[in-house]
């Protein structure tokens, strides 16, 4: 442990309105929800001096409203509670997959679906299942809240397009008009269990009449700096009949949105022929 | 009897309810803590140091090189490793400044402060590219020219295998304080006499001025072999130059990336056969990389060379290996100890030449596999307790090999399936103890007391560090006597009060240490017959006894020393003869099934057959064979230390990926108990050879299940894929 | 000062609100049974129940545990009388070095009551945050498994 907490200037805001007017005062410090990723940056050392704005006073921000055309999940909502919450379970299968993904149960028990967000890793494990169900992240600042769609968020790796003084309040997630016809969401990590992405998928397929795909959505982490839905492949699909030859093109098309990279984790070579596997399987309905 | 019991672990409720102290959970008043500041560079001569002026350094404790009261060595087997750098820098995480201070935190921003400036040198990374050779040898039986001309087939192979991280849960920790005189060193530790034998080349002392004792430990796998040698250099010399207690607790990217690691390896193998798959010559090379300094090195190399050839008979062998230097931190014993690496390239050979041959690799194992009176590639005649057979044998039936290799064809060959499915085979040997004439040079010493007031207490220097050192000692030793298992303790391994046992390594601890606390007993035993008439039957007799055999003094020692046994001899000059007293074996076939979308593996089922002479305490060996083997598929499957310009990029969980309680499979395991005579209640050893051939065993399972064989490690989706495409 | 509940006595707490649950627990009253493995939240040895969840005691600041229950292995049971899940870890060698040990009990504490499942399977899945380097983990989850048999 290298953390000096000493060294450490701790906001403790009790409500959304005084975090907002703690954080105008001292824009330079840290927002800290489940701190499942901060506190490890702070175990290394490389954040004393600094001053924290620690939200988990911040009541309003831990509930799940279930409204007409959707889901409010408050930014301090944990992994733990999503995979819980039986709207959530039925609605939006995905997400709940996802966060079964992240960490191992210690983590999901304090991580929070505003923290990843605001962490903004090209490895987030909720995002590929925020994007396909079109989430909207609802932001607080001084000058008022305003609504973002999850593709607007992510600026690059660990960067969000949140203005100065913006803290996460909620993730909205609109019911969509028709169940999907299909959905799937699939990690590949390092190893079984508590494991950081090497690439990730969700997919969401609504069938329309005369047999043709009305909508694709399709998304993948870990591919790039933010989270990319195949917009290409989206379009390309829509309209068309899932045979093998619309697969393969579409999966072609895969490159156009996303980039991945040789890391410490993996190589790019293979994360684009997992990914690509990944694809075709699921849009020949070979994976569950 | 005790012994083939599964005493409950002695050390068990301590742990189990948190009591345990741990380095970093004792007491210790006014104690510091150290830290470490580290070179940044891999090789270069160190032109300047400076601290910044801003940091308020009188707080501190600062030492350096100059400090050092006796040698700046780290001593081991070459004196080659200085405690900390003096001039120059050999390895990215080389020591130069030691700093301590009260608070832990401010400690490491000190270290921050110092500013060390280097003229580099051009660093060797590559083992290949390196000339410096630590240390080489040359096994040579029979004509190995005359044995290729005579060969229908000859095979070649190359095969590589990793560096690995033993990642123990507790990061190494020692303290140091002075008290009365005396240096007391004290931590997590494996081998307190190395510590003891380094400490007083540093410090200039005697034994009498230095004490070394270990604490609860978390774990070693050979990570605390030798480095703590270092770590007790660092906190002695900053507690004496303090003047106060200094403790010094890595955290967990220091510990991955500053201490010792397996040495990568690069084994060459050439084989000639007969067509019906008998061997007849072999030509195998081994390089090693050792890094920057010598530490353990040449006896690490001595194991991989002595296991290189496998456990086959072979009429004409040669091996040559050598180990050399790079600019990358020092890398050292790791469970195995050389051996999973050379038995890495035996193993997995034997599946390119059953392609070749076109005969199973389980039949060419039969047909060579050492049996009694087998005669070992160093000219070893193999007279008793050879369980190889019998470990493939229970292996292959236990797994369903023969079933499992044809069910699994026809199910590859359906492209329905969503996996591909393979199960693989390996076999292998360990010798026990050190190598050649090792134990002879250490004649270790162990015994045990009698108190006046009734006390039997087990003496030796060999640590408990989760394997079951003490439970077993106080089994062999109440067997011995012929009395309950509770009437015995164990003492705590500190250098004034236990003789030296010699290290705590090399699968030795049952068969070497716990043979000579047996025959201590035995001594024991027989004062009790001949000064009090018999061996006390109850704890009210025991009292009794004890106060005739120790007449007035405080405690009675019976302590006795190694003696070779006669049968073997030993020859370091030309590598020949019997380069251990005796082997364990084993068998493992592992079932694994490969995900065709993302080439993930999953480990269905190990099973494994293992000969280890006698089981002193089943569920404690059977803990060393899953346990063992669960750390052999993490580092055939998810482990592997990267390096970029001499340094471990990866030195975290995050990205060290060791196997969780989802990545292990089931195991199914069968002791094989054939006595060896020499060992305690026929014991021979159980540490080491779980980890030997997990390894090979996945590779052939992989080439089972996708038809390539990839001879490096570890098997990562990224590499079958990469062989697939 | 912060005040919080640790196996069930009231503590509270004045020093600095950013230092870790585990360095408060370890250092200040006295309870080192919760181990440091990692300091990144990947090992589990840390593993404390906070209202009875198991959470990483070293990425919680202790002013998050203001007002909260935490639960560490010295609430189990004594060397003299091991609590039923201590004592399935004793019979089936759940504990080797023993220093992922209080991390893991507590996991598996909390698995045990949730009552629901608890067959091989799950009990993976529950302790797959907690790293273990000596037992390859199936004597781990015997032990869980013996433990939670009849409760």
């Amino acid at each position: 442990m290298r953390g000096d907490a000493k060294s450490m200037t701790v906001l403790r805001p009790r409500s959304a309105a005084e975090a907002v007017k703690s954080y105008a005062k001292v824009p330079t410090a840290m927002p800290l929800a489940g701190g499942t990723d901060l506190m490890v940056g702070w175990n290394l050392g490389v954040l004393n001096g600094r001053s924290i704005l620690d939200l988990s006073r911040v009541a309003e921000w831990k509930k799940i409203n279930v409204v007409s055309d959707g889901i409010d999940i408050g930014s301090l909502v944990t992994h733990s509670e999503i995979q819980k919450h039986p709207v959530i379970r039925k609605r939006f299968p995905l997400l709940v997959a996802a966060c079964g993904t992240v960490g191992a149960a210690q983590i999901q028990n304090r991580g929070t679906i505003g923290g990843n967000i605001a962490n903004a890793s090209p490895a987030g494990d909720t995002f590929p299942a925020l994007a396909v169900y079109e989430a909207t992240v609802r932001v607080l600042g001084q000058s008022g809240r305003r609504g973002v769609p999850i593709s607007e968020i992510f600026a690059g790796v660990k960067k969000t397009t949140l203005k100065p003084g913006e803290l996460i309040e909620a993730v909205f997630l609109p019911f969509t008009d028709t169940a999907p016809t299909r959905g799937v969401f699939r990690k590949v990590g390092t190893r079984a269990a508590q494991a950081i992405s090497k690439t990730m998928f969700a997919g969401l397929l609504f069938n329309g009449k005369g047999g043709v795909l009305a909508e694709a959505r399709l998304a993948f982490g870990s591919l790039a700096p933010t989270v990319r839905r195949l917009y290409a492949a989206e379009s390309f699909l829509k309209g068309r009949k899932l045979d093998d030859k619309t697969i393969n093109a579409a999966a072609e098309l895969m490159t156009t949105d996303v980039s991945p990279i040789d890391d410490i984790r993996s190589t790019r070579e293979y994360r684009l022929v997992v990914s690509r596997n990944l694809l075709i399987a699921f849009l020949k309905g070979e994976v569950k | 009897m005790s012994v083939g019991k599964n005493e409950p672990r002695r050390d068990g409720p301590a742990k189990l309810t948190g009591r345990a102290k741990y380095l970093d959970d004792l007491d210790i008043p006014g104690c510091w803590h150290g830290v470490t500041v580290r070179a940044t560079v891999p090789h270069g001569k160190i032109k300047s140091v400076s601290y910044d002026p801003s940091f308020p350094w009188q707080e501190c404790v600062i030492a350096t090189a100059e400090d050092i009261p006796g040698k700046n060595l780290v001593a081991l087997i070459e004196a080659d490793q200085p405690l900390l750098a003096d001039g120059i820098v050999r390895h990215r995480e080389e020591a130069v400044i030691l700093i301590a201070h009260p608070d832990r935190a401010t400690a490491y921003e000190a270290a921050k402060r110092v500013k060390i400036e280097y003229e580099p040198l051009p660093p060797v990374f590559d083992m290949e590219k390196s000339e410096k050779v630590f240390k080489s040898f040359k096994i040579e039986r029979g004509d190995v020219d005359a044995g290729f001309a005579a060969a229908d087939v000859i095979v070649e192979g190359e095969y590589r295998t990793p560096s690995q991280e033993q990642a123990y849960i507790e990061n190494n920790a020692i303290a140091a304080y002075e008290e009365n005189g005396i240096l007391i060193v004290t931590g997590s530790i494996q081998c307190p006499y190395y510590v003891l034998k380094a400490m007083k080349q540093a410090f200039d002392r005697d034994e009498t001025k230095i004490r070394v004792i270990q604490t609860v430990t978390g774990g070693g796998f050979g990570g605390k072999e030798e480095y703590p040698s270092m770590l007790a250099g660092h906190a002695a010399l900053l507690a004496l130059k303090a003047g106060r207690p200094v403790k010094i607790v890595y955290d967990r990217h220091e510990d991955m990336t500053a201490t010792t690691k397996r040495h990568p390896a690069i084994v060459r193998h050439k084989t000639g056969l007969m067509k019906d798959g008998k061997l007849v010559a072999q030509d195998i090379e081994v390089v090693m990389d050792g890094g920057a300094y010598a530490t353990l090195s040449a006896v690490v190399l001595s194991r991989g060379t002595l296991h290189a050839a496998g456990v086959y008979e072979c009429p004409n062998t040669r091996v040559r290996s050598k180990v050399v230097m790079t600019h990358t931190p020092p890398n050292g014993a790791f469970r195995g100890f050389g051996a999973p690496q050379t038995l890495f390239a035996v193993e997995l050979h034997w599946e390119k030449i059953a392609d070749v041959l076109k005969i199973d690799s389980l039949v060419l194992r039969q047909k060579n596999i050492f049996k009694l009176g087998s005669t070992t590639a160093t000219g070893q005649k193999l007279l008793e307790s050879v369980g190889a057979e019998e470990c493939l044998q229970k292996t292959v039936k236990g797994s369903k090999y023969v079933a499992k290799r044809k069910e699994y064809d026809r199910w590859n060959k359906s492209s329905k399936n969503k996996t591909w499915k393979g199960i693989g085979l390996a076999v292998c040997h360990h010798g026990a103890g050190f190598t050649g004439s090792g134990e002879v040079y250490l004649a270790s010493r162990a015994g045990v007391a009698l108190t006046r007031s009734g006390e039997l207490i087990v003496l030796a220097a060999s640590t408990e560090i989760g394997q079951g050192t003490n439970t077993m000692f106080a089994q062999v030793a109440s067997d011995a006597l012929g009395v309950p298992a509770s009437w015995f303790s164990v003492e705590t391994p500190d250098t004034h009060k236990v003789p030296d046992s010699g290290p705590t390594v090399a699968s030795r601890t049952c068969m070497v240490v716990g043979g000579l606390v047996s025959r201590a007993t035995r001594e024991l035993k027989r004062a009790f017959e001949a000064e009090y008439g018999k061996v006390p039957k109850t704890p009210a007799d025991l009292k009794k006894a004890a106060a005739v055999l120790c007449a007035g003094k405080a405690a009675r020692r019976f302590e006795v020393q190694y003696e070779k046994p006669p049968e073997v001899t030993w020859d370091d000059a030309t590598y020949r003869g019997d380069a251990y007293g005796v082997y364990s074996y084993a068998a493992i076939a592992v079932d694994l099934e490969i995900d065709k979308l993302t080439y993930e593996v999953r480990v269905n089922k190990v099973t494994t057959a293992q000969d280890i002479g006698k089981a002193i305490n089943p569920l404690l060996a059977e803990g060393q064979i899953i346990g063992g083997s669960t750390q052999g598929l993490g580092w055939a499957l998810l482990e592997e230390p990267i390096f970029k310009d001499g340094i471990m990029i990866n030195g975290q969980f995050t990205n060290y990926i060791i196997p969780t309680s989802l990545d292990t499979p089931p195991f199914q395991v069968s002791l094989v108990e054939k006595p060896y005579s020499r060992g305690p209640f026929g014991a021979k050893g159980v540490g080491e050879l779980p980890m030997d051939i997990p390894g090979p065993a996945v590779a052939a399972a992989v080439k089972h299940a996708t038809g390539r064989l990839i001879p490096t490690l570890p098997h990562t989706p990224e590499r079958i894929a990469k062989a697939l495409s | 000062m912060i005040k919080l509940t640790v196996n069930g006595k009231k503590k509270s707490f004045g020093g600095a609100p950013f230092k870790r649950l585990i360095d408060t627990l370890r250092e200040d009253f006295a309870l080192t049974g919760t181990k440091e493995g990692c300091g990144e939240g990947e090992c589990g040895a840390c593993t404390v129940l906070l209202d009875g969840e198991p959470v990483n005691s070293c990425l919680i600041p202790v002013c998050q545990a203001e007002g909260c229950k935490v639960e560490t292995v010295e609430s189990l049971g004594t060397p003299e009388k091991l609590s039923k899940l201590q004592a399935g870890f004793l019979a089936c060698g759940g504990a080797q070095c023993g220093i992922c040990t209080p991390g893991m009990l507590m996991t598996a504490q909390a698995h045990i009551r949730t009552k629901g499942k608890c067959d091989d399977k799950s009990i993976r899945t529950a302790l797959s945050g907690n790293l273990c380097r000596c037992t390859g983990y199936q004597d781990i989850v015997k032990s869980v498994l013996k433990a939670a048999k009849g409760r």
